[in-house]
């Protein structure tokens, strides 16, 4: 490795130099593959980037391109994106399950010339959209497999691009060294699209001062040093992914991990044991289910052992990770509940080592919540943004609470308008959106302030946030009464056999929802309960699983009606769906959120039925195939009324 | 029907194959007085993608047993890379190329996937008994350098996630996955596959299709494959073999199959008035 540097850490490749340097002989990337973990310090990984850095260049890479990156999370596609920032050319990922006509959009919107991606899979769907969009040049893949017999005039292996990288080393290195001390602070670091739950995909822009300086706070914040062990799974074409496997793993200069494929990401979780790790609350959610299927299985001693030890946990594994009070028994009987249960499950879920963990993205459920920090894993919640290079506002150490998202970020500004819309300031905020004014001007105005869209409040005495719901959803019912939909959604999904809710209501006179329920646990439920099924569909339908549900929702209802401001949005009618909503189907993002109005669209004639007074309705449904072809599916749904907790009664009690 | 015996051959993708590794000329099969396999004569080129089609009990499982040495043919004779071959022992047949799956999964169900994958390695380790049994020099690298080949197969083949399962808790689809990646690991010349696809769904058809696409095209492997579903058939190989009772009643490319009367006749049933 030739390049060095000792001017100010201004972008990434500046701090993978300073890395190579100062860390040398330290891992930076790990990958298991063939069955054993491989590894690269940060001095290996600095010429591995180098050498395909001077390839790019020499095919004609340069400053000011977009290079769309596509593939799962593997050390190459990291080194993809830095390479491309050696040349001061702008990485722009793209989500690897998207179908060809999502990645046809962006392809052409940010103009990419050059691609790179993981493997055939990707290269079909490029050359798919290469039937639609010209102006991609090139296409480059790491994997070689299956693409052997294809037409190499414009695709070229990775592995190649370096080979050719190395060959001209000697003649082009200087020019390279001149492209990274000529990067500033102001340039483009990478370009991310938002999923959107409206619209088209926006490419928001972030320099190297967003992306720099959020990784230096948020490291700061949170004391990461060259020790953390992370496991990168997530998309690498959500903000997230980038300021934690790239942003704060440079700035602090730690190792990340990649696991084997998607599939084996749980056994790969527990031989690396992360001592920093992020996931999104369906991902802890979906963990718990599991644990909870299966000590319904477990022996009878096993169970009892698990209960009593949980029962304990509750009580005082919190306040014991917190710091506070708790008696000598007390920690002596969680000092033994550590050593029978919650080691052991800590280790078989991969946390054994886990120092810092967030969740974001979504309201994670208090039991959820409460069930791993009594563990005595360090669960906080962060509240971010694409358009704030992620933090916003996030929980320090003892101050952990399940309803709030924290205290502002360091460096980060918050203010609340009159419409109950959050604002914020900070240096992590976005340059602008790729081609598109109109927009930039709608969220960010003159003084820097970024509208979030989502609405709450700041609690007094705390000065934590809090969010209510996405501002634009929260609307008002016909009487007047204030309708916040996610509100009631994030209370049902609580539920291990509710999924996905989607609850309607504005301008109407009561509320109603749709439901999709949770495979697992509901299957689980149905093995226990003797209820035969063959399909999702019918057990969607199953008149005992409809049962469960209705309860489910009365007992929302009941925590509903505590509440002063939002007790007009009890659910009064419901419906499970027949097929489960689907980001290839458009209804949810490609991160999971719920796109209400597609739904409502969609589904308009569930809607009526909901209103109308109806017990059944017979409906069809277009679905989309992960291989994109289209089918579609038939179904009568059974409408139910669920008991409501009205004013006077609320009064009364 | 134009028969294609020597030479190279063009396939519709436009690769051209090597000469015959295998042929068979004339061969009849009896079991006592039922003549499985009358005079038969075919032949699989270099890097091909062969099939054999036909309904059932036409013959087609007793065929590739000849081919594969575990039958010996009345009549007729079985060339190997140009030569006769001369009778064989099963594992004398591994050891000279050849591999194969099983219509009925054969695999060891109380073991591990990648034991199960590591015996397909047998016939290339060297080491003696004793020195496996103190697990010193030759025994330890060979080990080593064996399962370096079966991991790449596993990778090949996207089983990483199930490499410590025990065979019997698998579905039925990736057991059959197991099993090609047990023939693989033999590194063989010529892979035999009896119904790759028999019984999986369409999901399953697709991923194995694809395996045997890439294996072909990776490894170079000569592929010959037993298989009922016509569509993927014709998708998958370079040329055909059509049996019927026995006799063969059609060979050549996808499309030539596809128009032979005698083809449609078998199987979609033609009126005898």
């Amino acid at each position: 490795m030739e390049l060095t540097t000792s001017g100010d850490l201004v972008s990434i490749p500046h701090l993978l130099l300073r890395n190579a340097q100062k860390f040398g002989d330290r891992p930076a990337y790990r990958e298991k593959e063939f069955g054993i973990w491989q590894s690269w310090t940060w001095l290996e990984t600095a010429e591995e980037i180098e050498a395909l850095a001077l390839g790019l260049m020499d095919i004609g890479v340069k400053k000011g391109d977009y290079v769309a990156i596509i593939g799962r999370n593997r050390p190459s596609m990291y080194w993809s994106m830095v390479a491309v920032q050696m040349l001061n050319a702008v990485p722009v990922p793209l989500y690897q399950d998207s179908v060809a006509a999502e990645m046809a959009y962006v392809l052409e919107h940010c103009g990419s010339k050059f691609v790179i991606v993981g493997d055939q899979e990707q290269v079909d769907k490029v050359r798919e959209v290469q039937e639609t969009v010209s102006g991609i040049e090139r296409i480059i893949y790491f994997d070689p497999r299956g693409l052997r017999k294809y037409d190499h005039k414009n695709l070229s292996s990775f592995k190649d691009l370096q080979k050719q990288g190395r060959f001209v080393k000697d003649d082009r290195i200087s020019e390279l060294k001149k492209q990274i001390e000529a990067i500033t602070y102001d340039d483009t670091c990478i370009m991310l699209y938002t999923s959107g739950t409206t619209g088209r995909p926006k490419g928001v822009v972030l320099s190297n001062r967003n992306i720099i300086e959020t990784s230096k706070n948020s490291s700061e914040f949170d004391k990461l040093a060259p020790g953390e062990e992370t496991v990168a799974y997530l998309p690498m074409a959500w903000v997230g992914d980038y300021i934690f496997s790239i942003g704060q793993a440079y700035w602090s200069g730690f190792c990340v991990s990649c696991p084997e494929s998607a599939e084996t990401l749980n056994m790969d979780l527990r031989e690396i044991g992360p001592t920093y790790y992020f996931a999104p609350p369906r991902v802890f959610e979906s963990q718990l289910t599991t644990v909870m299927i299966r000590m319904e299985d477990a022996g009878n001693f096993k169970r009892r052992l698990f209960d009593w030890g949980m029962k304990l946990a509750q009580r005082v594994g919190s306040d014991i990770l917190d710091g506070k009070e708790v008696g000598f028994f007390d920690r002596l009987k969680y000092f033994l509940g550590n050593v029978f249960v919650y080691g052991p499950l800590k280790n078989t879920l991969g946390f054994s080592r886990v120092r810092v963990a967030y969740t974001a993205g979504e309201a994670i459920g208090p039991e959820i919540f409460d069930f791993y920090r009594s563990l005595g894993m360090n669960l906080k919640q962060l509240y971010g943004q694409t358009e704030a290079s992620v933090f916003i506002t996030q929980q320090p150490d003892g101050e952990v609470r399940s309803d709030t998202v924290g205290v502002p970020s360091p460096g980060v500004e918050l203010k609340i308008e009159s419409n109950g819309e959050v604002y914020y300031r900070s240096a992590g905020v976005f340059v602008e959106y790729f081609k598109n004014p109109e927009n930039t001007a709608d969220t960010k105005d003159k003084e820097g302030w970024v509208a979030t869209g989502d609405a709450g409040f700041i609690e007094e005495g705390t000065g934590h946030l809090r969010i209510i719901d996405r501002a634009k959803d929260v609307g008002k019912m016909a009487d007047g009464s204030m309708f916040a939909p996610k509100y009631v959604e994030n209370k049902l999904k609580f539920y291990p056999n509710i999924l996905e809710a989607v609850v309607f209501g504005k301008d109407r006179s009561n509320c109603s929802a749709f439901i999709n329920i949770d495979l697992a646990a509901v299957g689980s439920w149905a093995e226990r309960n003797n209820v035969a099924y063959s399909s999702y569909q019918e057990l969607a339908g199953h008149p005992q699983v409809l049962k469960l549900i209705q309860e489910h929702i009365a007992e929302t209802n009941l925590s509903i009606s505590q509440d002063k401001m939002l007790s007009g949005c009890q659910v009064h009618r419901f419906l499970v769906l027949h097929k489960e909503l689907d980001a290839d189907d458009g209804e949810l993002t490609r991160t999971r959120k719920v796109r209400r109005r597609i739904i409502e669209e969609k589904f308009s004639d569930l809607i009526q039925a909901l209103y109308n007074g109806s017990s059944e309705i017979l409906t069809e449904t277009e679905v989309t195939y992960e291989d994109g072809r289209r089918g579609s599916i038939k179904a009568t749904l059974e409408i139910r009324d669920v008991d409501v907790v009205d004013k006077v009664d609320r009064k009364a009690a | 029907m134009n028969n294609v015996s020597q030479g190279d051959f063009v396939t519709s993708d436009g690769r051209s194959i090597g000469s015959a590794l295998m042929e068979m000329q004339n061969i009849t099969l009896k079991f006592g007085g039922v003549v499985a396999l009358e005079n038969i004569s075919f032949d699989i080129l270099e890097g091909e993608v062969r099939a054999i089609i036909g309904p059932n009990g036409a013959g087609k499982s007793s065929m590739l047993n000849v081919i594969s040495g575990f039958y010996v043919p009345q009549e007729g004779q079985v060339l190997y890379r140009g030569s006769l071959r001369p009778t064989m022992k099963p594992f004398q047949v591994a050891t000279h190329g050849i591999a194969r799956t099983f219509q009925n999964i054969a695999l060891f169900e109380g073991m591990s996937v990648l034991d199960n994958v590591m015996t397909g390695r047998i016939t290339k380790m060297k080491s003696g008994i004793f020195s496996q049994m103190i697990w010193k020099g030759r025994a330890e690298r060979e080990e080593n350098e064996n399962r370096e080949v079966v991991e790449k197969i596993i990778d090949f083949l996207e089983i990483q996630a199930i490499r410590k399962t025990p065979v019997s808790r698998l579905p039925y689809g990736l057991k059959k996955r197991v099993e090609l990646a047990r023939a693989l690991a033999a590194e063989p010349s010529l892979l035999l596959l009896d119904e790759p696809m028999a019984g999986m769904n369409v999901e399953e058809k697709e991923d194995m299709s694809r395996f045997i696409l890439d294996v072909n095209s990776e490894f170079g492997t000569t592929i010959a494959l037993i298989e009922h579903d016509m569509s993927v058939v014709m998708d998958l190989s370079d040329r055909v073999v059509v049996m019927d009772y026995g006799k063969k009643i059609g060979d050549g490319t996808p499309d030539e199959i596809r128009n032979n009367q005698a083809v449609i006749d078998a199987y979609l049933g033609v009126s005898h008035d």
